[in-house]
């Protein structure tokens, strides 16, 4: 018998009488009620907690932000998707700037070395984030791949205020992630780190080093200063 | 640096055995290094978990997560079918294996058919469960670890002394001389520089690896999703990185729904280490697409058996297979925290080995794990999944001395003629209370009914000093001299 | 972890279940635990056939036999009294295990109705008796260590510290790591001496660390080995199990 139908087997034909489902109420998981000032503090709050920087932004003039982030790490390669609005308009402020624009729509096999060793920062858009546990979400696509958030030193994430929401079961339910999952879906709660050498705490052990979020404000509630 | 430069040999890995647990423990607690790292490390760990589950309805959550995982369970023949058919819907390739040899054998030759020679690894148990380097460099495939502790312990030949922090055993001064010996680092204090050596050690093994292989953390049946839990980047980088991925995992490891997804990842992560969330919760479901840009083109799961449908068959040894591997058992146990994981001689150390490994290794092998706790009940409180686990190593207990229902290898095995005949002799004075009254008397033979080495007892303790009269005869003469009206 | 206990009116009458090893090694706690109810005006019945609570063979693995010492001690209660017993790990077995222990049997209805009655005996001055104390001792610094069984399967972690509380001149010393295990665990002790030995050797060094003169505890077992230990050491912290102690200090 193949092991896939004599584990099954055993497992449907088991000793002891058949078990029952429990029903699950998932209350503790959601519910929080917090409002966008409320959402915006504690995303903040837990985020930085975990070395991750927040930098807020009116939406019309981010992106002199993100060209005063680069300057400020001293980016010279910044790799970017083109079609994404955010890599759109970014591409389109720093046209005439010092900073290298590195295409990212290549496979990965024809540029690998090149992702790995000469580029100082990855610039991605984000789906969203989660207050409760100061979490980016990411869903890596042709145009912003996987690795771009995860190779270079420096990981540069832009995320709308207005996006945030309360808890992951929050999101996970809002946006229906049930009915069709990406190749990749990904949390991601500051800078690759690790506590393996006695529990100290030393960041950018694989992946960046520094997470920088740049979170956009609309004109009416822009300057919210951190 | 060159990629040949570092080569660890797998096959010199020091080894512990479960047979071995009292000489081990003894080592162990001679050893002021590794009673001081391992109080030092738990202490800490203690106190973050308290911390991280600050505002939180704890018990509550417990509640979900414990009723999550029992539905799961209850449904697993029918979620392991649905995973299988929703992975391979996505173009993740299911293999099934019974026992770790197979799925040695399967990873192999998913490896070498793509003549594989460098595999790059993320965190899994369930491989170190089956000796799966050993297995892949016997073939001349070298397989390398990618987490920063399980490296460390490859570099040192050694296995991990803790399932979330393998390198839990060593402190800063042994680990930079490890790598000073094992890859040409300066000596330093500095966990810094040490990391980041590690980290372009790693990055250049990321780039030549033909595989990725992982565990998993939770796989989901409903959309055919593979969870995995990590802070270092490096669970992405061997998903993302090479051109093929392997991912294993028990097949216990199983949820319903993606919605049984954020509280078991809140309670994972707090209980683990103390946070509030890890750096990257990564899900994966399906391998490259057309038109995207990395990510491995190939992507397999391997479901390994490897004796949990057996544990599956019993109703109160089910709950063992709750376990979502956060080590909080570990971290609160005074046992783990005097004797560290390497005493156990198993994959899985502390309270959860314990009850896990009689049923992967046998009773045989490991009949001193069971009674390697006081029964605290240390375990049982921080379990995010609530096992019962000090009823658990009761009921393994039970089994070793043959009186359990004997479905656990090699049940019975610890059962001696004097000792059930000494057991027998309590239950006799128990029963009969007439001659257990007969007081020191009594207490004279119980002495005799403890096991050989009371002796040890006097070893570190003053003995009691007996008490001359008993319970019995105090409260008649209190009762005779409360008739009499008077007292003391 | 029990569910959250509903607790009778004083009653007029209660059973006591003394414990082995209070009956062979410290019967003058057990003693002092009948004056300590007596003096709140409950006649103590102390059935004369008890023995043990059979928790030693249960917690070997010996299941027939600890069956048949547990099942020897159910018919030792037939009034509906609480019964109270000086020992958190005692308590734990009659409560918790003796239901698991006879479920499916014939004695199971008896076994559940005996272990609904279960009370430990801090747990029963605090919570039934309501239990009001004038310190009569000397000042004293005193550590309290609260047994795994009493604070961990019979959820009584406050019991023991707020009867201290009550005693105006002693002094309650916070040692680090209260709740860890002592190292005791029955049979643990002898099947693992080393191990053992170096968790009571942690549990005494915190007492000490702490301040504390004397230590009190609610189990027989605990004492035995954080006692045995400190005399070992030839250090001068005394133990002395709660019962005895509120007794020796407000009488």
């Amino acid at each position: 018998m193949r092991a896939r139908d004599a584990i099954l087997k055993r497992l449907r034909e088991r000793t002891d009488s058949p078990l029952s489902a429990p029903e699950s109420d998932f209350a503790v998981v959601t519910h929080r009620g917090w409002s966008q000032e409320e959402r915006l503090a504690r995303f903040e709050r837990w985020i930085v907690s975990v070395h991750g920087e927040v930098i807020h932004a009116p939406r019309d003039t981010w992106t002199d932000t993100l060209a005063k982030v680069l300057a400020d790490k001293g980016v010279r390669r910044l790799a970017l998707g083109k079609e994404h609005p955010v890599a759109a308009e970014a591409r389109h402020a720093l046209a005439d700037a010092e900073v290298e624009l590195v295409d990212v729509d290549r496979d990965i096999e024809s540029w690998q070395r090149e992702q790995f060793e000469r580029v100082d920062a990855g610039l991605t858009s984000t789906r969203g984030a989660i207050a409760e546990t100061g979490s980016l979400w990411l869903w890596p696509t042709p145009d912003e791949p996987r690795l771009i958030s995860l190779v270079p030193p420096i990981h540069v994430a832009v995320l709308d205020a207005d996006t945030l929401e309360d808890t992951f079961f929050d999101v996970v339910e809002a946006h229906g992630w049930a009915d069709g999952m990406p190749t990749n879906a990904l949390l991601i709660s500051g800078p690759s780190k690790t506590a393996d050498i006695e529990q100290t705490l030393a960041y950018g052990v694989h992946g960046p080093r520094a997470l920088v979020v740049i979170v956009r404000h609309a004109a009416a509630a822009a300057g919210g200063e951190a | 640096m060159s990629v040949q430069s570092h080569d660890v040999q797998p096959q010199g890995v020091q080894t512990y055995s479960p047979r071995e647990f009292h000489r081990q423990a003894h080592d162990a607690l001679g050893n002021p290094q590794i009673r001081a790292n391992f109080r030092k490390a738990m202490d800490g760990l203690m106190t973050k978990r308290r911390d991280s589950f600050g505002d939180w309805d704890l018990e509550t959550l417990r509640e979900l997560g414990a009723n999550i995982r029992l539905r799961a369970l209850a449904k697993l023949p029918d979620l392991l079918e649905q995973l299988e058919a929703n992975c391979e819907a996505n173009g993740i390739r299911v293999h099934w294996a019974e026992d770790g040899d197979q799925a040695c054998r399967i990873i192999r030759e998913i490896c070498e058919s793509h003549d594989a020679s460098s595999v790059v690894k993320g965190k899994s148990m369930v491989t170190e469960e089956m000796h799966l380097n050993a297995h892949l460099e016997e073939a001349g495939i070298e397989a390398l670890e990618s987490d920063l502790g399980e490296y460390l312990v490859q570099l040192n030949e050694q296995t991990p002394s803790h399932i979330i922090m393998p390198a839990i055993h060593l402190n800063t001064d042994e680990i930079s001389e490890i790598l000073h010996d094992k890859t040409g680092t300066e000596r330093t204090r500095d966990v810094d520089y040490m990391t980041a050596a590690a980290r372009s050690q790693l990055r250049e093994r990321f780039m030549a690896a033909d595989v990725g292989i992982s565990g998993v953390n939770f796989a989901v049946a409903e959309t055919g999703t593979l969870c995995l839990v990590e802070n270092e980047g490096n669970g992405r980088m061997t998903t993302t990185v090479p051109p093929v991925h392997i991912a294993v995992t028990g097949i216990e490891k199983v949820v319903e729904q993606l919605r049984d997804v954020p509280p078991l990842y809140a309670l994972l992560t707090r209980s683990a280490t103390g946070q509030h969330v890890t750096t990257y919760f990564n899900m994966i479901s399906s391998p490259r697409k057309d038109g995207e840009h990395d990510g491995p083109k190939e992507v397999h799961l391997v479901l390994v058996d490897s004796g949990r449908s057996s544990i599956y068959q019993d109703d109160e040894l089910l709950d063992t297979l709750r376990c979502i591997r956060c080590g909080a058992c570990m971290n609160h146990c005074p046992v783990y925290t005097r004797v560290g994981g390497h005493t156990y001689g198993t994959t899985y150390p502390g309270p959860i080995g314990s009850i896990l490994s009689p049923h992967l290794m046998g009773l045989d092998e490991t009949k001193d794990l069971p009674t390697a706790s006081s029964l605290c009940g240390a375990c049982g409180e921080v379990c995010p999944v609530k096992i019962p686990i000090p009823d658990l190593l009761v009921r393994l207990r039970r089994e070793s001395v043959g009186e359990g229902r004997g479905n656990v290898p090699g049940a019975g095995v610890k059962r001696t003629r004097k000792e059930a005949a000494a057991w027998k002799g309590f239950q006799w004075l128990a029963t009969h209370p007439a001659v257990w009254r007969a007081g020191t008397a009594v207490a004279g033979k119980l002495k005799a009914l403890m096991p050989a080495k009371l002796g040890s007892w006097t070893d570190y303790r003053t003995a009691p000093r007996p008490a001359g009269t008993t319970l019995h005869a105090l409260v008649k003469r209190h009762q005779a001299n409360k008739t009499h009206g008077e007292e003391r | 972890m029990t569910p959250v206990k509903l607790y009778p009116p004083k009653p007029e009458k209660v059973y006591f279940f003394g414990t082995c090893l209070v009956d062979l090694l410290y019967p003058e706690a057990g003693l002092d635990a009948i004056r300590l109810l007596e003096r709140e005006g409950i006649e103590v019945l102390f059935p004369e056939d008890q023995t043990c609570c059979g928790q030693p063979a249960y917690t070997s693995g010996y299941q027939q036999e600890a069956r048949a010492v547990a099942a020897a001690q159910l018919d030792l209660f037939p009034e509906p009294w609480p019964i109270v017993v000086p020992s958190g790990s005692c308590g734990g077995m009659m409560r918790t295990h003796y239901p698991q222990l006879f479920a499916g049997s014939d004695l199971e209805e008896r076994a559940n109705e005996v272990a609904g009655r279960i009370h430990e005996l801090t747990e029963f001055l605090v919570h039934v008796c309501h239990l009001k104390l004038e310190d009569r001792g000397a000042p004293e610094k005193v550590a309290m260590h609260t047994s795994c069984s009493a604070r961990r399967e019979m959820g009584l972690a406050e019991t023991g510290p707020a009867l201290l509380a009550q005693l105006g001149k002693v002094e309650l010393v916070e040692q680090a790591r209260g709740a860890e295990c002592c190292g005791f665990g029955g049979t643990f002790a002898v099947r693992h001496p080393e191990v053992s030995a170096a968790m009571v050797e942690d549990k005494t060094a915190a007492i000490e660390e702490a301040g504390a003169q004397r230590f009190v505890t609610s189990d027989c077992g605990c004492l035995m080995n954080i006692g045995g230990r400190f005399a070992h050491q030839k250090t001068p912290v005394e133990g002395e199990h709660i019962a005895s102690y509120l007794w020796r200090r407000t009488s």
